[in-house]
């Protein structure tokens, strides 16, 4: 059976034009509230003020580039990881234990192929997942 | 720059052009906030609930791609199952009138079984080389696929109402539940692998340890997809049931012990029911608990039979019930609830040994759906 792949979003997304003239009208403001942090502490001496553009500036600047990554990002590939289960046979004479994946018609209790030591019927014990330690 | 020096007063950075832009943008986004920025805020909550939605899409559309698949390659049917299982994904059941609730179980049961029957028969004319376990394992796999199609519309219809309306409680509701239903939309779209291919899963622990005590002892049918076995147990004579596997099935758990109930004209020193059981936070998955009462799920109607043949005998009742949660329950067993068997059982042979005598004969009925395990 396929593995299931959780495809969020299309491979090819298109970026609203609306969006990109926010974008560059934040990045030329911030850029600009720069300059006048500058300018003021240059020219004014005024530390206070400088302080204001610059804090206004970083801010700016920081959205900008957060909203370009925000749809510059990748679509996300999320996979629903398909378990691991495992299918133990027993013999029920000399209790050899063979261990191995799920098949397709295994339930708990079937008389499944013959002891591989003692060539008397196994039967399958048990079958359950395996679960990966990040999963606790 | 050079700005009128009364106006320019009222802006820090003093008569700067630049400085007077951006406080007239800050002036600007603060007004803007102050009236509209609930739309906003309910803008920001329908685009998380949009790429939700979009998950939820693809768990429903793989949940249809995989039945459609299973049928196909199981069922081997002459014609293309497509518009079936698109009809079957639709199916609706209304539920009985309860104005009157008198006598509302025995209109529920009839429904619930008029609603088998149908599905059954729908299944079957889909898949028309299945055997009875397949056909009981495909049954249940559309079950999940419509359990996702419906998770999935009932979502996007909030979504589009919360869209259309803009009204914020409606979008805010719908928001603060999703990660609930979204956890459980992900169970079930785990769990539709298990029910293609037969795997046991979390919800058969009861199944499972009354398949362990039955086990090598002579199996009878007793009611609609129940099996039965009278094993000896501490001294005491066990009468063992579960629904019949290893094909999907939960069965008429209610209808079995009422029938051994009457065969045993009552006698019947105790009755131990063994469910699996949604976990709280923090509890370990495969904990074992017991107590009082029937431990069973479902719509109801399997637990009021129980209850009333108790009750005209006064029988004890007990429980014992095996934690998990949502997604352990439909996803294929782990490890640690198959383990939870044997305690299970432990805890099975000291209850009969502390509340029953010797020579008595006891009930022990494992709840939950059988799939991949036999008896």
């Amino acid at each position: 059976m396929k593995e299931m792949t959780e495809k969020v979003e299309p491979l090819t997304r298109k970026i609203s034009s609306f969006l990109l003239v926010i974008i560059l009208v934040t990045l030329i403001l911030s850029v600009s509230a720069l300059f006048l942090a500058v300018d003021s502490y240059l020219r004014d001496n005024n530390i206070v003020n400088a302080g204001y553009f610059m804090l206004i500036g970083f801010i700016g600047l920081s959205l900008s580039a957060y909203m370009l990554l925000q749809t510059r990002r990748k679509p996300s590939r999320v996979a629903f990881e398909m378990p691991h289960v495992i299918t133990t046979i027993l013999c029920q004479k000399c209790g050899f234990k063979n261990i191995r994946d799920f098949q397709k018609g295994d339930f708990i209790f079937k008389e499944t192929e013959l002891c591989a030591k003692c060539n008397e019927k196994t039967m399958i014990a048990s079958i359950y997942r395996e679960v990966k330690e990040k999963e606790k | 720059m050079l700005m009128i020096p009364q106006v320019s007063q009222l802006f820090p950075g003093g008569d700067n052009i630049f400085s007077w832009i951006i406080q007239l943008i800050f002036a600007a986004l603060f007004v803007a906030f102050m009236f509209y920025g609930q739309r906003i805020q309910v803008y920001i909550m329908l685009r998380d609930i949009e790429s939700r939605l979009r998950r939820l899409k693809f768990m429903r559309d793989e949940g249809r791609k995989l039945a459609i698949e299973t049928i196909k390659e199981i069922g081997k049917p002459q014609k293309d199952p497509t518009e079936r299982v698109d009809r079957f994904l639709e199916y609706i059941a209304v539920i009985p009138q309860n104005m009157d609730p008198s006598g509302i179980v025995w209109k529920l049961e009839h429904l619930l079984d008029v609603r088998d029957v149908r599905f059954k028969d729908e299944v079957k004319l889909m898949a028309p080389e299945a055997d009875e376990v397949q056909l009981n394992n495909l049954e249940n796999t559309l079950e999940v696929a419509m359990v996702l199609n419906i998770i999935y519309k009932v979502i996007r219809h909030f979504y589009i109402l919360g869209k259309k309306t803009l009204s914020l409680y409606i979008i805010m509701q719908v928001q603060m539940v999703l990660p609930l239903i979204m956890r459980e939309a992900k169970a079930f779209a785990s769990a539709l692998k298990a029910f293609a291919t037969g795997q046991p899963i979390g919800d058969g622990a009861g199944a499972l340890v009354a398949a362990k005590l039955m086990h090598g002892h002579k199996i009878r049918k007793i009611a609609k997809d129940i099996v039965a076995a009278t094993v000896p147990l501490e001294g005491r004579i066990a009468h063992v049931l579960k629904a019949e596997g290893p094909g999907g099935n939960v069965g008429k758990p209610g209808d079995g012990i009422r029938q051994i109930i009457k065969e045993a004209k009552g006698k019947i020193a105790t009755i131990v029911m063994i469910d699996a059981a949604l976990k709280l936070e923090g509890e370990k998955p495969g904990e074992v608990a017991e107590g009082v009462g029937a431990a069973i799920g479902g719509p109801g109607v399997e637990q009021f039979k129980i209850e009333e043949s108790i009750l005209k005998y006064k029988i004890p009742v007990n429980a014992v019930i095996i934690k998990q949660d949502i997604g352990d329950n439909v996803s294929p067993m782990r490890k640690e609830i198959f383990d939870a068997a044997d305690t299970a059982i432990q805890r099975i042979k000291r209850l009969i040994l502390e509340r029953t005598k010797k020579g008595d004969a006891v009930i022990i009925a494992g709840i939950g759906n059988t799939i991949g395990i036999g008896q």
